[in-house]
């Protein structure tokens, strides 16, 4: 075997302090080296040209490069050999940067590790083998879970784009948490108004299939090729026949069995019930907990109003399996209680706010519902206590928010802003009336943003207090906040009317568990993990599966629709493809020498390690093997390190190539 | 590699003393919002630790605050990063006299000095005893003075005589050894 | 479970009244207190004002005392006592160091630390059917504002049995009485502790907030466990009456002498002859009233 060496100086880089023609000239004496060079910049045009008429002039059948990261030019320079006929994986990338320039300041003895890691590469390099891309094929379809603004904008661009889109959310309607909010920031534009026609599309594309009032049971395959599990709950109502008329939620008798979740618990709702008046589809659900009918067999008045016949008390849940190409997590947030709530829950609730227990201390997404036209006071200024119009109105930020002691030190990043919104719309409808907002820090990064803070400061006469309030108690039917300014150093106390919390964003409870079911990891906190916080802030760790929206940080509506816009451009890339290519660094199973222990199944982080049957002529089962499904190895070498017959490899880093290295490392001590 | 900051030796005795540093406080005033002193101080306790944190040893030391906490755990039940400011009070009073600062609250002071003072001697607190001790170095001769015939002669409240406990040399022997490893 | 009794300094001194009638009600319970041989004083709020070193070896003392004389749980009604013991048990066990500078102090090893309970836990533990059995007098029409102080419940989780912010061992044990515990505001708020001699005013003006918002909320009597809040709120009734003369005069009680009231015990062995604010008029006045209801 011709190898040839490259060493380059990356500019001063690697120059200052290696001496990199020293380390050409030893490098040229190693054993099967047939050519051995420097030069300031190899990822240069003129370096990779000095490399291609290397491999001409000297025959060279591999190659080691001792330059930057493999992860910055490995693919230019296996790209460079390839096109000279030297299969990529004959490649071997020395890290003479990270790994020795920028970290040592001895040029003698940087210059003599620079040169064993190019000997270590050089002995390796002679057991390296060609390797060939797997190819693998592409479902065309994209499944989005989650159906709020995240999800519908991630939908829409899919199905736009020509692609079949499957949308599962768990509530009988789209909408998520934006359907629930009166205005929005820093625009004041009606949430529904431009929510709704976006729901409506969903509804009406040709190209999405929705299932409400459904979840995901389980996901297996890879990239390109899901088969996911959907469990249909049992809505009570035959979709098919349902015009949506209303008539069985109007006639239902039980109408104050419930809160309304839509309404923050405000107000009740019916036994069958749409969620709200735009909800998508407009098809009612019966909740079995409370319907009179599932608690002793009698009622049916709904049947009776039902002129389609399209309840169904009989119906149970059903499952479907959609073969699925990518994956977009948009399952979003929920909002934390102050409740007091059972050990096993990480909230902890505030005692010193009263625990819930004061019905005009509100949260923030409560405030969204008075605010609304939609809501239950039609929009008008009333604290639920009394319906009296608040007077006096305290807004307090950071509630479980920046608290590690009773929440989560995380900033949850929206609540200045809604904040000052909810003040700004309490001024404009209470002309006579107080606001206060007790803060830490104003967070206002944004288009438009701070100037919307300083103009319900500057222009509607909020008063902003710096300081975390202490303890709210009732008296006379007033709230005594406590209160701070740690700007003036004065202590403030302030009887009001209703007190606002904005309460922090936090993970869906059930989010570890569906990360579990999609094999992606999650924060402590339980929001979903991105690959990497800057350059790959959309993909998760496994292949085909991205992140839109608050189901990976909080994060407002601008960013939501961003990140699933980015999300489905991503599963467009994928689907631009009929054929996926993927790396050779898998595993492989000689099967001669497995004995089908399975220790490998497992080990293995990726569900790869199938069971396969060796059958002679006969078709007798002769022994059981392990199998590698090298569409979901990520050749992490588990298996490989693990297998007691040393029967697993992971190619490209078999075990007698790391021992060349190792020997080779062994020499040079 | 980590990063070695040199810490001013004061705010190494609060470390010590206290097990927290100062800079974990983001100020958000909870503790002083809460704090059921805060009327009758001058400075707010956030301020308090806003001086350590600035490095200004001595206002924190001599502030009036820290003789005013009436040592009630509020501040430390409630803060969000869990700093126990309670802690850091009675870190900067026995920091104050270690140092000799100017303690602006020389009644409480001698309050609590003429308290500790039976319990040095006889292992249990005096009432009686502590009270004298206390009248004698503040010169508050007639403080209290109505609830005086009532407490002693007809509710017999406190005892004439001193509670000893049997190793009260025990009790000394506390007290001194604590002295010195200051 | 061995417990061994922790009086504590006040016991014996101004809160007489506290330690009589623990001991009665206790008695008709059957339960002797076993107090630890050669206690002393654990510094209450003072040690820990000089300290650290001071405050943390004098109950460190007591807690070996009792681990050595084989008992493994302290009670020390004294809500200051109480406190001061659990924190030094939590630092001596959590903090090697500031243990081995106790064991040099003390000049002695520090045995494994007894668990620590005070008055709520402790009645708390006793079975609810027994106390109940116990009632002679009920005590309906008699509205009580239950107050913990600071030291019963805090710091944050400072034990199992109560929330610091919304604490209601004290209103299940009073409810056995008959009496009704009232809602409040102020069961948590401090009534100026040690401040009682060096700044009477800071006293008067947070413990006449407390008897305000109880009175506020219908309230006859406070019950309090804590010696010093007792002291506050009665001793300086009277002093608070004069200075602020809108004060509604308001009896402060110690839990043990609620139950030994209900329990039917003697008002003198009780010790209600020792307060300041008298409560047997008022107790009198509701019981007769009740009755003729």
């Amino acid at each position: 075997m011709k190898i040839g060496v490259f060493v380059c100086e990356c500019g001063e880089n690697i120059g200052r302090t290696v001496d990199c023609k020293k380390v050409a000239e030893i490098a040229s004496h190693y054993p099967g080296v047939a050519y051995s060079v420097d030069y300031k910049y190899m990822c240069s045009d003129p370096g990779q040209n000095l490399i291609k008429k290397a491999i001409e002039d000297y025959k060279l059948d591999a190659v080691v490069v001792g330059s930057c990261s493999p992860h910055m030019h490995e693919k230019t320079f296996r790209k460079v050999c390839s096109s000279m006929g030297i299969n990529p994986y004959l490649v071997e990338i020395a890290n003479l940067r990270e790994h020795c320039s920028w970290i040592h300041d001895n040029i003698a003895e940087a210059t003599d590790k620079a040169a064993d890691l190019i000997r270590l590469l050089v002995e390796k390099v002679k057991y390296n083998e060609p390797l060939f891309p797997i190819h693998v094929p592409v479902t065309k379809q994209a499944l989005v879970i989650g159906g709020g603004i995240s999800g519908i904008q991630a939908a829409l661009d899919i199905a736009n784009a020509g692609f079949k889109v499957v949308m599962v959310e768990k509530e009988p309607s789209i909408g998520g948490h934006m359907s629930q909010l009166s205005e929005t920031f820093p625009t004041l534009d009606c949430s529904q108004c431009i929510l709704t026609p976006r729901m409506v599309e969903v509804y009406q594309h040709p190209n999405i299939k929705l299932l409400t009032y459904s979840e995901i049971e389980n996901v297996e395959g890879f990239i390109g090729n899901f088969k996911v599990t959907i469990r249909k709950k049992a809505r009570s109502i035959k979709e098919d026949l349902c015009n949506g008329c209303g008539m069985c939620i109007q006639k239902c008798p039980n109408k104050k069995t419930a809160k309304s979740d839509f309404d923050e618990g405000l107000t009740t709702r019916t036994a069958i019930y749409v969620p709200f008046p735009q909800a998508v589809p407009n098809i009612p659900v019966i909740d079995r907990t409370v319907c009179t009918y599932y608690k002793n067999g009698k009622c049916k008045i709904c049947v009776k109003v039902c002129g389609r016949d399209a309840i169904d008390f009989e119906q149970e849940d059903t499952i479907l399996t959609e073969e699925i190409g990518a994956i977009i997590v948009a399952t979003g947030y929920k909002l934390y209680t102050i409740d007091k709530k059972p050990a096993d829950s990480p909230i902890q609730g505030y005692g010193e706010y009263g625990y819930g227990q004061y019905k005009d201390v509100i949260s923030g997404l409560q405030f969204e519902r008075i605010a609304s036209a939609s809501g239950p006071t039609a929009g008008e200024m009333k604290r639920p206590s009394d319906g009296k119009e608040p007077k006096k109105i305290v807004f307090i930020q950071c509630v479980g928010s920046r608290d590690e002691s009773k929440g989560f030190s995380y900033c949850s990043k929206i609540c200045c802003m809604y904040t000052a919104k909810h003040a700004m719309l309490y001024k404009h409808k209470v002309h006579d009336g107080e606001a206060y907002v007790f803060y830490m820090d104003i967070r206002a990064g944004g288009k438009n943003y701070d100037e919307f803070v300083r103009r319900a400061i500057e222009e509607d006469g909020v008063n902003y207090i710096r300081g975390r309030v202490s303890r709210i108690y009732e008296e006379n039917g007033k709230y005594i906040v406590k209160g701070e300014d740690t700007l003036a150093g004065l202590p403030v106390q302030i009887d009001a009317d209703m007190v606002v919390l904005a309460t922090a964003m936090v993970a869906q409870p059930e989010s570890p568990k569906l990360a579990q079911i999609l094999s992606i990891p999650y924060d402590k906190y339980g929001f979903l993990a991105e690959l990497h916080p800057k350059l790959h802030p959309i993909e998760t760790s496994t292949g085909g599966i991205f992140l839109a929206g608050s189901a990976n940080s909080p994060k407002d509506i601008p960013e939501c629709v961003a990140m699933a816009s980015a999300a489905a451009a991503k599963t467009l890339v994928l689907f631009g493809s009929d054929m996926l290519e993927r790396e050779p660094i898998v595993a492989k199973v000689d099967e001669s020498t497995c004995i089908g222990c399975l220790y490998c199944k497992k080990v293995c982080p990726y569900n790869a390690i199938e069971i396969k049957e060796i059958r002679n002529r006969n078709g007798e089962l002769i022994k059981t093997v392990a199998y590698v499904n090298t569409g979901l190895c990520q050749g992490c070498g588990t298996c490989n390190a693990t297998c007691p017959s040393k029967s697993v490899q992971l190619l490209g880093f078999r075990d007698d190539q790391i021992f060349a290295q190792l020997c080779a490392f062994a020499d040079t001590i | 590699m980590g990063h070695h900051h040199h810490k001013h030796p004061i705010l190494e005795e609060i470390i010590e003393i206290t097990g927290q540093d100062p800079a974990l406080c983001y100020q958000c005033g909870k503790c002083s919002a809460g704090c059921p002193v805060r009327e009758f101080a001058e400075c707010a306790p956030n301020k308090v630790v806003r001086y350590l944190q600035l490095g200004m040893y001595d206002l924190a030391l001599e502030s009036k605050t820290i003789w005013l906490c009436a040592g009630c755990l509020t501040c430390s039940s409630r803060c969000p990063k869990n700093y126990e400011l309670a802690s850091l009070m009675d870190a900067l009073r026995e920091l104050a006299i270690k140092h000799n600062k100017k303690i602006p609250e020389q009644n409480v002071y001698k309050f609590h000095k003429a308290f500790l003072e039976p319990i040095r001697l006889f292992g249990r607190s005096y009432e009686i005893g502590m009270l004298m001790g206390y009248k004698f170095s503040t010169f508050k001769f007639l403080q209290d003075m109505d609830l005086a015939p009532e407490t002693l002669l007809f509710k017999s409240k406190m005892g004439l005589l001193p509670h000893i406990v049997k190793n009260s040399d025990k009790v000394k022997e506390i007290f001194r050894k604590t002295k010195e490893a200051e | 479970m061995k417990t061994a009794y922790f009086p504590g300094c006040s016991m014996a001194g101004t809160s007489r009244e506290f330690s009589s009638s623990l001991k009665e009600v206790l008695a008709l319970l059957n339960i002797e207190l076993n107090e630890i041989d050669d206690w002393s004083c654990c510094g209450a709020s003072s040690a820990h004002v000089t300290s650290h070193l001071l405050a943390t070896a004098l109950p460190a003392r007591n807690l070996n005392l009792a681990s050595q004389q084989g008992y493994d749980e302290i009670f020390a009604p004294c809500a200051a006592c109480y406190s001061r013991l659990l924190m030094v048990s939590r630092e001596v066990n959590n903090n090697k160091k500031m243990a081995a500078k106790v064991e040099d102090v003390l000049g002695e090893k520090l045995l494994p630390t007894p668990n620590v309970v005070n008055l709520l836990e402790y009645f708390t533990q006793i079975d609810k059917e027994k106390l109940a059995q116990l009632k002679k007098i009920d005590l309906s029409g008699l509205n009580v504002a239950c107050y913990y102080g600071c030291l019963l419940v805090r710091p944050n989780g400072i034990n199992e049995l109560d929330d610091s912010e919304q604490p209601a061992s004290m209103e299940a044990l009073v409810s056995i009485t008959g009496a009704k515990p009232v809602d409040w505001n102020f069961k948590t708020e401090c009534c100026g502790a040690a401040h009682s001699i060096p700044h009477t005013n800071i006293v008067e003006i947070l413990s006449k907030k407390i008897i305000d918002d109880a009175v506020a909320h219908k309230a006859d009597i406070i019950v309090v466990g804590c010696p010093m809040c007792h002291s506050n709120l009665d001793m300086r009734q009277r002093k608070i009456k004069k200075d602020y003369p809108d004060t509604k005069e308001t009896p402060i009680l110690y839990l043990t002498e609620l139950l030994g009231l209900s329990f039917g015990i003697d008002y003198n062995k009780l010790g209600l002859n020792l307060h300041y604010i008298d409560p047997i008029k008022l107790i009198e006045k509701r019981l007769e009233k009740e009755a003729v209801k």
